[in-house]
C-alpha cells in the first residue's frame, strides 16, 4: 500500500502573551491508503494542533506553523495558496471534530449545511446534492433521513449529530478522514455505536482514518498503527499490536498500565501518571517525560531522544531501553 | 399586553391629574363661572375615575381620543393625523440609517480586528453615542447645508429634507448597533461551527455571509425594538433643531399646557407602538433562531 500523506517535521506554535506555546514539535509521520493511524495522549499535548496545521486550519494569529512539510498527492500542503487548499479541505482531506453539539451551525439545516460541500466540491446542483446528503444519512443509520435532513441541529441528539457530521465528512469521498475525538463527548453506548458505523465504513469506503482519542480502548479495536504523542513530540509509534504486546517508551507504559476498567468512570479524563504534563512556554531541555519518569538518567535532563527504530515499524524516543529494566 | 396598556393608561392619566395647574390656567385669573362652564364642558368636574373611563371608553369603541383642552376646536384625532405620520417617517429613517451604518460598520470592525478599520469603525462608533442630537444636529446643518449646499437647512416633506434630520437622529443607534455587531461576530467568528465551515473549504465569503451574519444578528435583533421606540419617540430635539412638525415637539408643548388629552393619547400611542414592535423583534428573532421557532 501506498503513502498518501506524509508529514514532516512539521511545527507549530502558537505566540501568547505569556511566551511561544511549542504546541507541535517538529513531528514526522506518514499514513498509508487505506490505513487507520491513531493518535493518543494526555490532553494539551497537541494531538488537535498537529491535525489542524495539516488541514491548515490553526487560528492565526496566535498560532503558526513555523516549519515543515506534508506531503499530499506530490504537493506540499503547506506552500499551496489558500485557493487551492480550500480545494483540498472537505474534498481530499476532510475532517470530524469533537463536540458535535457545537459543530454544527444552529441556524442552518442539515440540508443546507450537508449540500454545500458538495455543491463546492463535487459540481453538484441542489437537487443531485440533496438527494447524495439523504443517501450518506441513511449510511450512516439516520432514521427517516427524507424528512429529517430538513431538521436543524437542535432537533438531533448528540449521537446523531456526530453521525451528521460524519456523513458530512465521507460526503466529498475523501482520501483521508481526520477525527478528533469525535466520540469523546458522547456516552459509553453511543460510542460504541459511532465506533461500530466507523468500522463498517471503512471496510465500504476504504478511505485511511486518523482518529484522535485519549481512549486507548478505542485505538486497540480501531487503529492499525498508533503515535503517542507526548509534549508536541511524538514518542512512540508502532502497529496497535505492538503497542499493546510490547510498549517501549515510559509513558507509553505508563498510560496502558492505566486503561479504565469497564466498570470505572469513563467520562473522566485520563490522569494516568504522576505528575503533570510539562509547560510548552520555554521547556527545559532534555526528555519532556523526565521530570515524572521512573526510569530518567542523567542524559536525560540534558538531551532529548528522537525516535530510533526499535523492531519493524516500532520507533520509541527513549534513552532507556526499558525492556531490559534499567532503572 | 392588554393589561400593560391599562397599567400604562391608568398611570399617565392619574399623574397628568395629578399635577398642580390645569389646562385653563392662564396669567390673568378667569372667572369662576367661567372656569366651570368649561370644566363642564371638557367633563373635568365629573370624579377622576368617571373621566378616566369616559375617556378610555371613547378610545375604544370610536377609537376617539376626544378634544384638545388647549387648541380650541381641533381634536386630537386631528392632531395626530397632521404629525404623528411625519415622526413615524423620521423613526423609520432613523432606524434605516442606523442598520445601514451600524452593521456593516460592526462587521468590517471584526473582520478587520486591531487594524486601522477596527479603529475607525470604533473611533466613529464613540462619537455617534456620545455626541448628543443637539450638537450633531446644527453641526450637520452647519457642514452639509450652509457650507456645502447639499441639502435644505430645514423643513420636512421632500426627500432631501429628509437626509440630515435622519442621520442626525439615527447616527446614535448606528453606534450602538455597529459595537453590539462587532462583538457579536467577534464572538461568532470563534465558534466551532465555524471551523467547520472552514473545513470544508467554503471560502471567507461564504462563511461569513451564510454561517456568521445571520448568528450575529441575534443579539443584534433584541436591541432593535426598544430602539425603534426610542427613535419614534424621543424625536423632539430633532424636529425642534431641523423645524420638523412632528409628534415630539408638539407633545412637549402639550405638557406644558396641561393638554391631557394630547398628552394621554400620545402616550398610550407610544405604548402600543412600543408593545408591536417588540412583538416584532420577537418574530424577527424566531425567523433567525430555529432553536427558538420550535419550543
Ligand atoms: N489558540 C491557542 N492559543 C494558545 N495556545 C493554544 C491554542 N490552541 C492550542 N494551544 C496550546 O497548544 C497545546 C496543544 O493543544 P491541543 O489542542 O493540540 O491539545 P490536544 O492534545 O488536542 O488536547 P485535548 O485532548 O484536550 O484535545 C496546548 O498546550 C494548548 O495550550
Ligand atoms: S528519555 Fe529518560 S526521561 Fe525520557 S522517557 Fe526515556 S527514560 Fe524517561
Ligand atoms: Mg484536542
Amino acid at each position: 500500500m501506498g503513502t498518501i500523506l506524509e508529514v514532516k517535521g512539521l511545527k507549530t506554535q502558537f505566540f501568547t502573551q505569556d511566551g511561544i506555546v511549542n504546541a507541535v514539535n517538529g513531528i514526522s509521520y506518514t499514513v498509508d491508503e487505506g490505513e487507520t493511524l491513531g493518535i493518543v495522549g494526555e490532553s494539551g499535548c497537541g494531538k488537535s494542533v498537529s491535525v489542524l496545521s495539516v488541514m491548515r486550519l490553526i487560528p492565526q494569529p496566535p498560532g503558526k506553523i513555523v516549519g515543515g512539510q506534508v506531503i499530499f498527492e506530490g504537493r506540499d500542503l503547506l506552500k499551496l495558496s489558500e485557493d487551492e487548499m480550500r480545494q483540498v479541505r472537505g474534498n481530499k482531506i476532510s475532517m470530524v471534530f469533537q463536540d458535535p453539539m457545537t459543530s454544527l451551525n444552529p441556524v442552518l439545516t442539515i440540508a443546507r449545511q450537508m449540500t454545500e460541500g458538495m455543491e463546492l466540491h463535487l459540481g453538484l446542483d441542489h437537487q443531485q446534492a440533496r438527494k447524495r446528503a439523504i443517501e450518506l444519512l441513511e449510511m450512516v443509520n439516520i432514521p427517516q433521513a427524507k424528512d429529517r435532513i430538513d431538521d436543524y441541529p437542535h432537533q438531533f441528539s448528540g449521537g446523531m449529530r456526530q453521525r451528521v457530521m460524519i456523513a458530512m465528512g465521507l460526503s466529498c469521498n475523501p482520501q483521508v478522514l481526520i477525527a478528533d475525538e469525535p466520540t469523546t463527548a458522547l456516552d459509553v453506548t453511543i460510542q460504541a455505536q459511532i465506533l461500530d458505523l466507523v468500522r463498517d465504513l471503512k471496510q465500504k469506503i476504504g478511505m485511511a482514518i486518523i482518529w484522535i482519542t485519549h481512549d486507548l480502548g478505542i485505538v486497540a479495536g480501531l487503529a492499525d498503527r498508533v503515535l503517542v504523542m507526548y509534549a508536541g513530540y511524538i514518542i512512540e509509534s508502532a502497529p496497535v499490536k505492538e503497542i499493546y504486546g510490547d510498549p517501549r517508551h515510559p509513558y507509553t507504559l505508563g498510560l496502558l498500565g492505566s486503561i479504565p476498567r469497564l466498570d470505572a468512570e469513563r467520562k473522566k479524563k485520563l490522569t494516568p501518571i504522576e505528575g503533570l504534563p510539562p509547560d510548552l512556554i520555554d521547556p527545559p531541555p532534555g526528555c519532556p517525560f523526565a521530570p515524572r519518569c521512573r526510569f530518567a538518567i542523567d542524559q536525560c535532563l540534558a538531551e532529548n531522544p528522537t525516535l530510533q527504530p526499535v523492531a519493524l515499524n516500532h520507533h520509541v524516543a527513549c534513552w532507556v531501553d526499558t525492556k531490559r529494566g534499567v532503572a | 399586553m392588554i393589561p400593560v396598556l391599562i397599567f400604562i393608561s391608568i398611570v399617565t392619566f392619574g399623574l397628568a391629574h395629578g399635577v398642580p395647574g390645569g389646562p385653563f390656567d392662564t396669567e390673568k385669573k378667569r372667572p369662576p363661572e367661567i372656569r366651570a362652564n368649561l370644566e363642564k364642558y371638557y367633563g373635568l368636574d365629573k370624579p377622576i375615575y368617571i373621566q378616566y373611563l369616559n375617556y378610555m371608553g371613547n378610545i375604544i369603541t370610536k377609537f376617539d381620543f376626544g378634544p384638545s383642552l388647549v387648541q380650541r376646536g381641533r381634536t386630537v384625532n386631528e392632531i395626530f393625523a397632521a404629525h404623528l405620520p411625519v415622526s413615524a417617517q423620521l423613526g423609520i429613517l432613523a432606524l434605516l440609517v442606523a442598520l445601514l451604518i451600524g452593521i456593516p460598520l460592526g462587521i468590517v470592525a471584526a473582520l478587520k480586528q486591531n487594524t486601522f478599520w477596527d479603529y475607525l469603525g470604533m473611533g466613529i462608533a464613540v462619537f455617534g453615542v456620545s455626541v448628543p442630537n443637539i450638537v450633531l444636529g446644527p453641526l450637520l446643518i452647519w457642514i452639509f447645508a450652509l457650507a456645502l449646499g447639499w441639502f435644505p437647512v430645514a423643513g420636512w416633506g421632500k426627500p432631501s429634507q429628509m437626509v440630515l434630520p435622519s442621520i442626525a437622529l439615527g447616527l446614535g443607534s448606528s453606534a450602538i448597533i455597529g459595537r453590539l455587531t462587532r462583538a457579536s461576530m467577534l464572538q461568532v467568528i470563534r465558534e466551532d461551527y465555524i471551523r467547520t465551515a472552514r473545513a470544508k473549504g467554503l471560502t471567507e465569503r461564504v462563511i461569513m455571509v451564510r454561517h456568521a451574519l445571520k448568528n450575529a444578528f441575534i443579539p443584534v435583533a433584541t436591541v432593535l425594538g426598544p430602539m425603534f421606540a426610542a427613535l419614534t419617540t424621543g424625536t423632539f430635539v430633532v424636529e425642534q433643531i431641523f423645524a420638523i412638525p412632528g409628534m415630539g415637539k408638539y407633545f412637549i408643548t402639550s405638557v406644558t399646557n396641561r393638554d391631557y388629552a394630547v398628552v394621554m393619547g400620545t402616550t398610550l400611542l407610544y405604548a402600543v407602538f412600543l408593545v408591536i414592535a417588540n412583538l416584532a423583534v420577537d418574530i424577527t428573532y424566531a425567523f433567525l433562531d430555529p432553536r427558538i421557532r420550535y419550543t
